[in-house]
C-alpha cells in the first residue's frame, strides 16, 4: 500500500477513536465540563497530563532543535521536566486541596480581591492563546506534509475534531481523548526510535544506544558524532552550550518555573479523587513525559548522524545531488530543505562555513517528521509518525482551550459580571466559550500575527513571572497581602514583557525594538526567552516589600491558607461555594 | 483534642513538610544545575559507558531524579499525613 492510503486510514482511524470518545464522554454538569466530575485515577490523570503537556513543539522541534544544538539543546529537555518538582511539592496537592475549578479563581479568593481574580484572567489568556497559535500552526504542517492537502484545509479537519469533543466533553472529553492521543503519539515517537537505534548501535534501547559503540565498531556514537561535526566546522556537539553558562542556567530555570506556572497544565491536577492523588498524579505525569524526553536525546544525536552520512559517505566524499534520496527531494518541495551547488559540482557539501555551505537551509523539525524515511522505515510507521505529531498538536489545544473557556465563563462571567446565572446557563456559557476560544484560535492559526514567532516567549514568560510566584506565595507565605500580589504580578509581568520588546521589538515588529536584537546588549548575556526567571524574582521581590508595608490578610484568609496546607477535609472539587 | 493542639500538630505537620520540600530541593537543584550546567565540564571528564558523565545528567540523570523525587516525596508525605493524622477519609 502506498504512504499517502497508509497515512489517510491512519490519521482516519486516530480520529474516529477521538471523536467516539466525544459521543461516549459527554458533560452534563458545570464540575464534568471543568474537572472531569473530579474522579479521573491518579495513573490515568498523569496519563492525560502528559499528553496536555507534550505539544507540537516537544514532538517535533525539540528532537530538531537537540540535533543542531547538541549539549545547548538541554535547556529544553531540563526545564519542560523540572517544573514537574516544583509542582508537585509546591501547588499541585495545596489547590487541589482548595478545591475550586480555575486557577484565576483560587488568586482572586485567597488574595481577597476581583482585581486579583482578572489579572490573572488577563495573564492567563495571553500565556494560553499565544500558546495555542503555535499547536494549531502545528496542524497545519502536518497535515499539509502528510496528507498534501493545503494547510488552511488541515486547519479547519483540526478545529472540527476539536470543537467535537471539546464543547461536548469538556475536560471530560478531553481527559480521555488525551489519554488516547497520549497512547498514539508515545508509540508514534519510540518505535521509530527503537528501530534508529537498533540499526545504528545494535541496541533496542534508544536511551541506553545513545550510550553505545556503533555497529562493527569500538566507536562510541557521541564519539564518533562530536569528530564529525567538528570536521566540518561545528562545534564539538556534546559540549556546545546555548550561548553561555548564565543564560542556560536562567533559560532552564524560566522554563521549570514556567512550566509549573501554565494553567492548562495545573487545572488537570483538579480531576483527581484526593490531595494525595494529586501528589502521584505529578509523578506519573512525569514518568509518561519522560518515556519521550529521555528518547529525545537518542533522536536527536542519530538523526544529526544519519543526516551527516547521507551528506557525506565518506570523508571528503559528498552526496551527488542527482542521486539524492527520496525523503531529500519529499521536503525540498515543503520549502524546508533546501540546497545550493555553489560551485557547481553536482555535490552538496554541508559545512559550518557560510561561504562553501551548499545545505543553505533545513528546518529543525525535518529531524523527526523525516527521521523514519532518513532510517529507511516501512511506511507504517512514517504514517504512524503523522498521527502521533497531530495528537500532540490536537491534545495540547484542548487542553490549553479548556483553561481560556473556564476562565472566561467561570472567573468573568460567573465570577465577576453575572454571579447571578445557574448551574445551566454557565454549562451553556462554558460551551460558548469553548467555541469562541476554538474559532478565535483557528483564526490565529490562519493568520498568524506577527509575535507569533514570539510564543514561547510570552507563554513560559508570562507564566513564569506572574502566576507561579503568585501561587506559591499564596500557599507558603501567609502575610502576603492583596496589594502585594497585584503589584507583584504587574511588576513580574512588566519587566519580562519589557525585556521582550526592548530586544524583539514593540508586540515582535521589526524595527522598534529600542535596544537591538544582540547578544552584547542582553543583561549579562540572557536571551529574552530565558527572561522569565528574572521577572519571577522581581515578582517575589516586590510582593513581599509591598506587603511589608500594607495591611496584612484579614484572619479568615489567613484560616484559608492555613486550611490548604492540610489534606484532611477534602472533598470533589465542585462549584458550590 | 483540643483546637490549641490541633493547630499545634497541623503546625508542626507543616514545619516537617517544609523542611521535607527544602531537601528534595536541594537534591533537584544539585542534580540538574548543579551537575547538568554549573559543573558540567567538570563532570564531562569521566564517562559513563559511551556518555561523557556531565552531558548524561543533562540530557538524561537529571529527569530520572526528577522522578524518583516526585514519589519519594509522595510516599514520605502519605506517612506524614497519618503521622499527624491529616490524611483524607
Amino acid at each position: 500500500m502506498d504512504l499517502q492510503t497508509l497515512t489517510y486510514i491512519t490519521v482516519g482511524l486516530t480520529f474516529s477513536l477521538y471523536i467516539g470518545i466525544a459521543i461516549w464522554a459527554r458533560a452534563g454538569t458545570t464540575s464534568e465540563f471543568y474537572v472531569a466530575g473530579g474522579g479521573i485515577h491518579p495513573v490515568a490523570n498523569g496519563m492525560a497530563t502528559a499528553a496536555d503537556w507534550m505539544s507540537a513543539a516537544s514532538f517535533i522541534s525539540m528532537a530538531g532543535l537537540i540535533a543542531f544544538f547538541g549539549y545547548g539543546g538541554t535547556v529544553f529537555l531540563m526545564g519542560w521536566t523540572g517544573g514537574y518538582v516544583l509542582l508537585a511539592m509546591l501547588l499541585a496537592p495545596y489547590l487541589r486541596k482548595y478545591g475550586k475549578f480555575t486557577v484565576p479563581e483560587f488568586i482572586g479568593d485567597r488574595f481577597y480581591s476581583k482585581t486579583a481574580r482578572v489579572v490573572a484572567v488577563v495573564c492567563l489568556i495571553l500565556a494560553s492563546v499565544t500558546y495555542v497559535i503555535g499547536q494549531m500552526k502545528g496542524v497545519g504542517v502536518a497535515f499539509s506534509r502528510f496528507l498534501e492537502v493545503d494547510y488552511d484545509t488541515g486547519l479547519y479537519v483540526g478545529m472540527g475534531i476539536v470543537f467535537f469533543y471539546a464543547v461536548l466533553g469538556g475536560m471530560k472529553g478531553i481527559t480521555y481523548t488525551q489519554i488516547a492521543q497520549y497512547c498514539v503519539l508515545i508509540l508514534a515517537y519510540t518505535i521509530p526510535a527503537i528501530f534508529i537505534s537498533l540499526n545504528l548501535t545494535g541496541n533496542p534501547i534508544p536511551q541506553l544506544g545513545l550510550g553505545s559503540t556503533l555497529v562493527g565498531t569500538d566507536t562510541y556514537l557521541l564519539d564518533r558524532l562530536d569528530q564529525i561535526v567538528q570536521e566540518i566546522g561545528f562545534n564539538e556537539y556534546t559540549t556546545q552550550f546555548r550561548g553561555s553558562m548564565t543564560n542556560t542556567f536562567f533559560y532552564t530555570l524560566s522554563l521549570m518555573v514556567g512550566t509549573a506556572g501554565l494553567p492548562h497544565v495545573i487545572i488537570r491536577f483538579f480531576t483527581v479523587p484526593k490531595v494525595s492523588d494529586a501528589r502521584k498524579s505529578a509523578g506519573w505525569a512525569l514518568v509518561f513525559i519522560a518515556i519521550l524526553y529521555t528518547t529525545a536525546p537518542a533522536v536527536a544525536a542519530m538523526a544529526r548522524y544519519n543526516l551527516m552520512n547521507t551528506l557525506e559517505p565518506s570523508k571528503g566524499e559528498y552526496m551527488v545531488y542527482a542521486e539524492r534520496p527520496d525523503w531529500f527531494k519529499n521536503w525540498e518541495k515543503t520549502g524546508l530543505l533546501a540546497v545550493e551547488d555553489k560551485d557547481n559540482d553536482g555535490r552538496i557539501r554541508y559545512s559550518a562555513d557560510k561561504s562553501i555551505n551548499e545545505l543553505i537551509k533545513i528546518d529543525n523539525d525535518i529531524m523527526v517528521l523525516a527521521n523514519p524515511e532518513i532510517a529507511k522505515l516501512p511506511n507504517w510507521v512514517i504514517a504512524l509518525v503523522a498521527a502521533g505529531g497531530l495528537a500532540a498538536a490536537l491534545s495540547t489545544a484542548a487542553g490549553l482551550l479548556l483553561a481560556i473557556a473556564s476562565s472566561i465563563s467561570h472567573d468573568l462571567l460567573k465570577g465577576v459580571f453575572r454571579p447571578d446565572i445557574n448551574e445551566k446557563q454557565e454549562l451553556l456559557a462554558s460551551r460558548i466559550s469553548m467555541a469562541g476560544a476554538i474559532a478565535l484560535a483557528g483564526y490565529l492559526g490562519l493568520n498568524p500575527p506577527g509575535f507569533a514567532a514570539g510564543t514561547v516567549a510570552i507563554a513560559f514568560g508570562l507564566a513564569a513571572s506572574s502566576i507561579f510566584p503568585a501561587l506559591m506565595m499564596g500557599i507558603f507565605f501567609k502575610k502576603i497581602s492583596k496589594e502585594g500580589a497585584v503589584a507583584g504580578m504587574i511588576a513580574g509581568i512588566s519587566i519580562t514583557m519589557l525585556y521582550v520588546f526592548q530586544h524583539k521589538g514593540i508586540m515582535f515588529i521589526p524595527g522598534t525594538s529600542f535596544l537591538g536584537n544582540m547578544g552584547d546588549s542582553w543583561f549579562f548575556g540572557i536571551e529574552p526567552n530565558a527572561f522569565g526567571s528574572i521577572g519571577a524574582i522581581v515578582n517575589f521581590a516586590v510582593a513581599f516589600a509591598v506587603s511589608k508595608v500594607t495591611a496584612p490578610p484579614p484572619e479568615h484568609i489567613q484560616h484559608l491558607v492555613e486550611d490548604i496546607r492540610v489534606p484532611i477535609g477534602s472533598s470533589a472539587v465542585g462549584g458550590s461555594h | 483534642m483540643s483546637t490549641d493542639n490541633n493547630s499545634d500538630a497541623k503546625a508542626a505537620y507543616w514545619s516537617e513538610n517544609i523542611r521535607l520540600i527544602l531537601t528534595l530541593l536541594a537534591i533537584w537543584f544539585v542534580v540538574s544545575f548543579g551537575f547538568g550546567i554549573l559543573l558540567v565540564d567538570v563532570l564531562n571528564q569521566f564517562n559513563l559507558f559511551g556518555y561523557k558523565l556531565g552531558f548524561w545528567f543533562a540530557q538524561q540523570g537529571s529527569i530520572y531524579c526528577f522522578v524518583v523525587l516526585i514519589f519519594y516525596y509522595t510516599k514520605k508525605m502519605a506517612a506524614l499525613d497519618r503521622k499527624y493524622g491529616v490524611e483524607e477519609e
